[in-house]
């Protein structure tokens, strides 16, 4: 994390994975912190099913979009985009990648976690979960500008009565992930 | 020289009564604080979400009426909502920036004429474009208009605009535009939640003949009126642009305006060019203030202008030494990214840093129609019963037909049906025959501009198929009600206008409805449309392809599912994934087979007839 709590984080998934859910519950917990704090969305022809990417920053800035190689950390609930939107992170970036199998070696980013979200999810009821697996990985890493009371807080918050349970037991099961 | 302004006072942070909001949540939250009386709107990308967000605020309106319409086309929103303000009350129309195309004939005209509560015109743009037609800049059909276009840099800039517009076209009596882009329509930012604006005021329309009737007579006069209401303007100190970096002594300066300034504004502090230049924001693009413009020209030896997506700016200061767009520094089309301003800067400035390799990125995936979706039914039916055919289609979720092939033509709202019709008068003068000709409208682009074309397609005679593809809903902008649904946008219940009594009405004399999941019965209507439209006696056949959207969720479930599997009988000829193209189906090109991914799958049944050797299936049982 940079100094006087300034970080860019990228949400990247494909339309319809719940790439705005997940931006939203991280910029909340951001307001609820009372920092300043920045999103930016894809909406459009883009959300059906092609590749969507969403902008988290917190901290001083006026835009909301992060430049290539300035991102301090991504959540990707699809692996095929690490290769589309890869680069907007720092070489020295966290990469949270859903991905069934291991990732080939060459050119992998140094700090690379992975976890197949897809199949958590599916146990837990549904493939509607991944994204909340993928943002427990990323939390449990302890990476992530705000702690993870703070990011439960914030899936209440947003998730209404019927799928708070299962997104925070979604959530769980990625911050467990990361210890197995 | 004013560095501050009311705009940015007003959005200093309070923590206490700020909330995460999306710009169009802002700017609809605006419009409700401003005391706006009557709110008229077309959805379209991306300005779909402000009038939600109007209706999310309106029981804090309950003192004054707050009349909200999704209209049929954004020409009947603006001539609805002027005519409000012509009554004395502030009212707003709400459209993205192809919607001020449509709705150019009353918009032109408006200014000339002006108005007397105020009245504000949110146009968004789509720099890129990323969900648009063209990358057109509002803030240059402004200036042709002769109508004075806030540039908001920030969603909380966007919400506090919209008090200043309404008045500034209070004392003006003249349209204000305010025209966000993309960037600031989509982006959520803690915003300052304020109190609601008690209006009070009661609908007082006066007579004047002079004025509202204005003939030919009046308008040399209106028009000097015009020209004087700009200049007066131009000359407000309120809309001197802020320096933002810099104390005034350098030479050099650059000036932006909108999410252009926005990512400047951070690549000064990044590159630590705060000392090297001076960076000024403009927020009221047209008129540029007289003496702006002025000091400018005066003070400066090298000017860089950033601005999107046309020069509006650059022209008015009309400075050859300029640059910007004229002299190629800044490129000719496209999104003025961080990246791409960041490039501009290094140029400009002469900062010895070193080129970032930058290898365009991976192409993602291109975005498809949903599993299930009844529109690639259609589409799978027209394609396979005309493989020769033409297929004008329009804009809408159904444009990515084009991915099955059965999308050749997209041009703007409506113009599927007359582009129909110009085809089949081409090729049928050559020697009578012609090509089927199968145009694709969906049910909401038809109410908007699709039946004028319709009855010019009837009267003229031509030949042609019209599949209207009615799935009940304006769905790639978010499930807003059309003319057909009977329901208002506040969830209240309105008048139904039903499309097959239009259809009736205009004459068309084949008309069929059909379920598209039954594809088999949809190419049978098909070939009856195509039988009828080359008899004696045929002209324009229309087939109604009705069957809900299932983006809304509660329409899968209230639908019977099939599960479906595919059988080792597969052969991997890929028709299912290329000439049916279900996200849901995937070929493994190795072990020359197709499989379904549950996940994906809605379980909707139609794909077993798509396949050539019946390996996909109904699992029994379910």
């Amino acid at each position: 994390m940079k100094q006087q709590m300034k970080q860019q984080i990228i949400v990247s998934g494909m339309g319809g994975q719940g790439v705005l859910f997940v931006t939203r519950i991280i910029a909340g917990a951001g307001v609820a912190m009372g920092l300043e704090t920045f999103t930016s969305e894809t909406h459009g022809m883009a959300q059906r099913g092609g590749s969507v990417i969403s902008f988290v920053k917190v901290g001083s800035f006026k835009s909301p979009l992060i430049r290539r190689g300035q991102g301090d950390l991504g959540l990707f609930l699809h692996a095929q985009n690490l290769e589309v939107h890869g680069n907007l992170l720092q070489k020295e970036a966290d990469f949270f990648v859903n991905s069934a199998v291991s990732l080939p070696g060459d050119n992998l980013p140094a700090n690379i976690s992975t976890i197949d979200a897809s199949a958590i999810a599916r146990e837990l009821g549904s493939p509607v979960y991944t994204n909340l697996v993928i943002l427990g990985l990323t939390a449990g890493s302890g990476k992530l500008f705000c702690p993870v009371d703070e990011l439960e807080k914030s899936i209440k918050d947003l998730s209404g009565e019927r799928f708070s349970e299962a997104n925070l037991a979604a959530f769980q099961q990625g911050i467990e992930g990361l210890n197995k | 020289m004013l560095d501050t302004n009311n705009i940015t006072k007003k959005i200093k942070m309070n923590k206490q009564n700020s909330k995460l909001l999306m710009g169009n949540e802002a700017m609809g939250r605006g419009l409700v604080e401003a005391g706006c009386r009557l709110i008229a709107a077309y959805p379209g990308t991306p300005s779909s979400e402000i009038l939600g967000a109007v209706v999310a605020n309106r029981d804090e309106t309950s003192h004054d009426p707050l009349h909200v319409e999704w209209s049929v086309n954004e020409k009947i929103a603006y001539e609805v909502a002027l005519a409000a303000s012509y009554t004395g009350k502030r009212a707003a129309v709400i459209m993205k920036q192809v919607g001020l195309n449509v709705a150019a004939d009353p918009f032109t005209r408006s200014t000339y004429i002006g108005t007397k509560g105020g009245f504000v015109v949110i146009v968004a743009d789509d720099p890129g474009p990323h969900s648009s037609q063209t990358e057109q800049d509002t803030r240059l059909f402004a200036l042709f208009a002769k109508a004075p276009v806030f540039d908001p840099a920030s969603p909380a800039e966007a919400g506090a605009m919209i008090e200043d517009a309404f008045r500034l076209s209070e004392q003006y009596e003249i349209p204000v535009i305010l025209r966000p882009t993309t960037r600031i329509c989509h982006s959520r930012q803690n915003i300052n939640i304020g109190s609601v604006k008690k209006d009070g005021a009661t609908a007082a329309f006066e007579k004047n003949p002079g004025r509202w009737v204005a003939t030919p007579a009046f308008l040399t006069g209106l028009h000097n009126d015009l020209n004087t209401k700009l200049v007066n303007i131009a000359g407000r100190k309120e809309s001197y642009p802020i320096r933002h970096y810099g104390d005034g002594s350098s030479k050099t300066c650059v000036i932006a305006s909108g999410m252009a300034f926005a990512n400047s504004f951070d690549l000064f502090e990044e590159l630590e060019l705060t000392e090297k230049a001076d960076l000024f924001q403009v927020q009221l693009p047209f008129p540029l203030n007289s003496s702006f413009i002025n000091n400018i020209n005066e003070q400066y030896e090298k000017i860089l202008i950033l601005e999107e997506t046309y020069s509006v700016i650059e022209m008015q200061l009309a400075n050859r030494s300029i640059q910007g767009r004229s002299d190629k520094t800044v490129p000719g089309c496209g999104e003025l990214t961080p990246d791409v301003i960041h490039d501009i800067l290094v140029q400009f400035l002469k900062l010895d840093i070193a080129a970032e390799p930058s290898p365009p990125p991976a192409r993602g995936r291109r975005p498809s129609l949903c599993p299930g979706c009844p529109h690639r039914a259609s589409f799978f039916a027209i394609k396979k019963t005309f493989p020769k055919g033409i297929f004008p289609s329009d804009i809408g979720c159904y444009t990515l037909g084009v991915n099955l092939g059965a999308v050749d033509t997209c041009h703007c709202m409506g113009a599927c049906i007359s582009q129909g019709a110009g085809f089949y008068h081409s090729y049928a003068q050559d020697n009578g025959n012609f090509p089927t000709i199968v145009v694709t409208i969906g049910d909401s682009t038809f109410f908007h501009a699709g039946i004028p074309a319709l009855i010019n397609a009837v009267t003229q005679k031509a030949r042609i198929i019209i599949t209207i593809l009615d799935n009940s809903t304006t769905a790639m902008t978010g499930q807003q009600p059309t003319p057909q649904s009977g329901v208002l946008v506040d969830g209240q219940p309105g008048n139904q206008v039903f499309i097959p009594h239009i259809v009736q009405a205009c004459g068309v004399g084949f008309f069929k409805k059909c379920d598209p999941y039954d594809i088999n019965n949809t190419r049978k209507l098909l070939k009856e449309a195509d039988s009828y439209i080359r008899s004696d006696y045929g002209g324009v056949a229309v087939i109604l392809a009705k069957h809900h959207c299932l983006m809304d969720k509660s329409n899968t479930i209230q639908q019977p599912r099939f599960r479906m599997e595919i059988s080792d009988d597969c052969i991997g000829c890929g028709i299912c994934t290329t000439q049916f193209e279900c996200p849901a189906i995937s070929l493994d090109e190795e072990e020359k087979q197709a499989w379904i991914d549950q996940d994906l799958c809605c379980e909707c049944g139609v794909c077993d007839v798509v396949c050539p050797t019946g390996s996909i299936k109904k699992v029994e049982g379910n």
